[in-house]
């Protein structure tokens, strides 16, 4: 198996010229790239027969962007390779190009787009290219100045190539903390091929996440339905809320049981103590 | 780089930068590509522009003739309005040139219609933060030569 692009050079560097060429006329990805697209379109759910203002992230030579156009849709695009964007240009793209690295913020003011889609990109974050470069800050300052970018109750979509499950996890708890809701959805998850993951994040409330495609009826493929569950069932088994008194004696139950040193319980126990002393 | 773009690029990932909005525009090279006409867009764009800037740009550019100060709901079924704002907001496009950082003083240059946003990790935000207690130390201290 061919290594990860990620893991060979840093983006800016592995799509040097001959590479972004390379991509843009390579059929097979142009028609991935375009299905992958419609697909976001699709999970971002925008109001009918209406032509939007969209952020294309990691926009590339534009292949996704295209896609875009074809749906009436007006967009701009962010990409860290000047390559890629140079392609974009001799392509004669719709879209309006900046370029910019996501891990230092999207560079747009507030409730600037209507909706987000970043196709094949986001699983660059996860890289550490230069040495002040830590993953988890840089997807933490990506999604939430992205947050800020969207208009209220607009969606961002991702498709994204993780490498574990672990990644999956990051990713999903970055963008909550950054006030997003929503999880992955996992298209055809039982065939190794057409297995797709959509990051699915929605800026106006929780609702209900977006049906995969290809599963069986009650089959579950949707990873935020997971964590979700696991959560209930903590609360489901009567664990209660932190710092809590209930808490509080609970842990000092679990320690006594361990056989650790621990202070008898008093009417004191999980008090707020007064500022005094 | 199209105005509609301007309206909505700021310099905020800029270490020490609050805003960074709206970025002043010097243009050496000027075009006008032209767009499909979608009026249904125009009207539901307006309210998103910031309009004063979007007035202050165009007329810094040689671009606000026909173009009104101030925007009023009722122009929304004026055709002629509404083309106009069409070409300015997306077919005149800075092609070469820089935007000044209005808190910083720091350009951006344009080339062949596309901003560099790029900052170096010094001037990022939140590269300082990213800093570990390690690089740190080694800043701190590894400079000081060994003496005693
Ligand atoms: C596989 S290409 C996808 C391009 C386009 N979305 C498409 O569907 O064809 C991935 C793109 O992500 C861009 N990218 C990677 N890391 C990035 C970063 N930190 N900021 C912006 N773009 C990045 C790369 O330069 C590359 O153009």
């Amino acid at each position: 198996m061919s290594k990860r692009p990620e893991h060979q050079a840093p983006p800016e560097l592995f799509y040097n010229e001959e590479e972004a060429r390379k991509y843009t006329q390579n059929s097979r990805i142009i028609d991935i790239q375009a299905q992958m697209t419609e697909r976001c379109i699709e999970l971002l759910l925008l109001p009918e027969e209406t032509s939007c203002l969209l952020l294309d992230i990691g926009c590339g030579s534009g292949l996704s962007g295209a896609v875009l156009e074809e749906n009436g849709h007006m967009w701009m695009g962010i990409d860290i390779s000047e390559a890629m964007l140079d392609v974009a240009l001799e392509r004669e793209i719709e879209g309006d190009l900046v370029l910019a690295d996501m891990g230092q913020g999207v560079p747009f003011r507030a409730g600037s787009f209507d909706g987000a889609v970043s196709v094949s990109a986001v699983q660059w974050l996860f890289n550490a290219d230069k040495k002040s470069h830590k993953p988890v800050k840089r997807l933490y300052q990506f999604f939430s100045s992205l947050y800020a970018s969207l208009s209220r109750s607009a969606r961002a979509v991702f498709q994204f190539y993780p490498e574990n499950e672990s990644q999956m996890e990051l990713l999903t708890s970055q963008a909550m903390k950054a006030g997003f809701y929503g999880g992955v959805v996992i298209d055809y998850p039982n065939s190794a091929k057409a297995k797709k993951f959509f990051l699915v994040l929605m800026t106006g409330g929780s609702a209900p996440l977006p049906k995969a495609l290809g599963t069986e009826s009650g089959e579950e493929s949707n990873l935020q339905v997971m964590y979700a569950r696991r959560e209930a069932s903590k609360r489901a088994r009567g664990k209660p809320l932190k710092n809590t008194k209930a808490w509080l004696l609970e842990k000092k139950e679990r320690r006594r049981k361990q056989g650790k040193e621990t202070r008898p319980d008093t009417k004191y126990t999980g008090r707020k103590r007064s500022g005094r002393f | 780089m199209k105005l509609i773009t301007h309206n909505m690029l700021t310099s905020k990932c800029l270490k020490g930068v609050v805003t960074g909005y709206p970025l002043a525009i010097s243009a050496t090279n000027i075009k006008v590509t032209e767009v499909d006409f979608n009026p249904d867009f125009i009207v539901r764009i307006i309210p998103k522009i910031d309009w004063e800037v979007f007035w202050k740009a165009a007329d810094s550019i040689g671009h606000s003739d026909g173009l009104p100060q101030t925007v009023e709901s009722k122009l929304h079924d004026n055709n002629d309005f509404l083309k106009k704002v069409h070409r300015v907001l997306l077919e005149v496009e800075i092609d070469e040139g820089h935007l000044t950082c209005p808190e910083s003083g720091r350009q951006f240059p344009i080339t062949k219609g596309i901003p560099n946003m790029l900052l170096t990790e010094a001037e990022n935000k939140f590269a300082m933060l990213l800093k570990s207690a390690n690089d740190l130390y080694h800043e701190v201290f590894a400079p000081m030569p060994r003496q005693i």
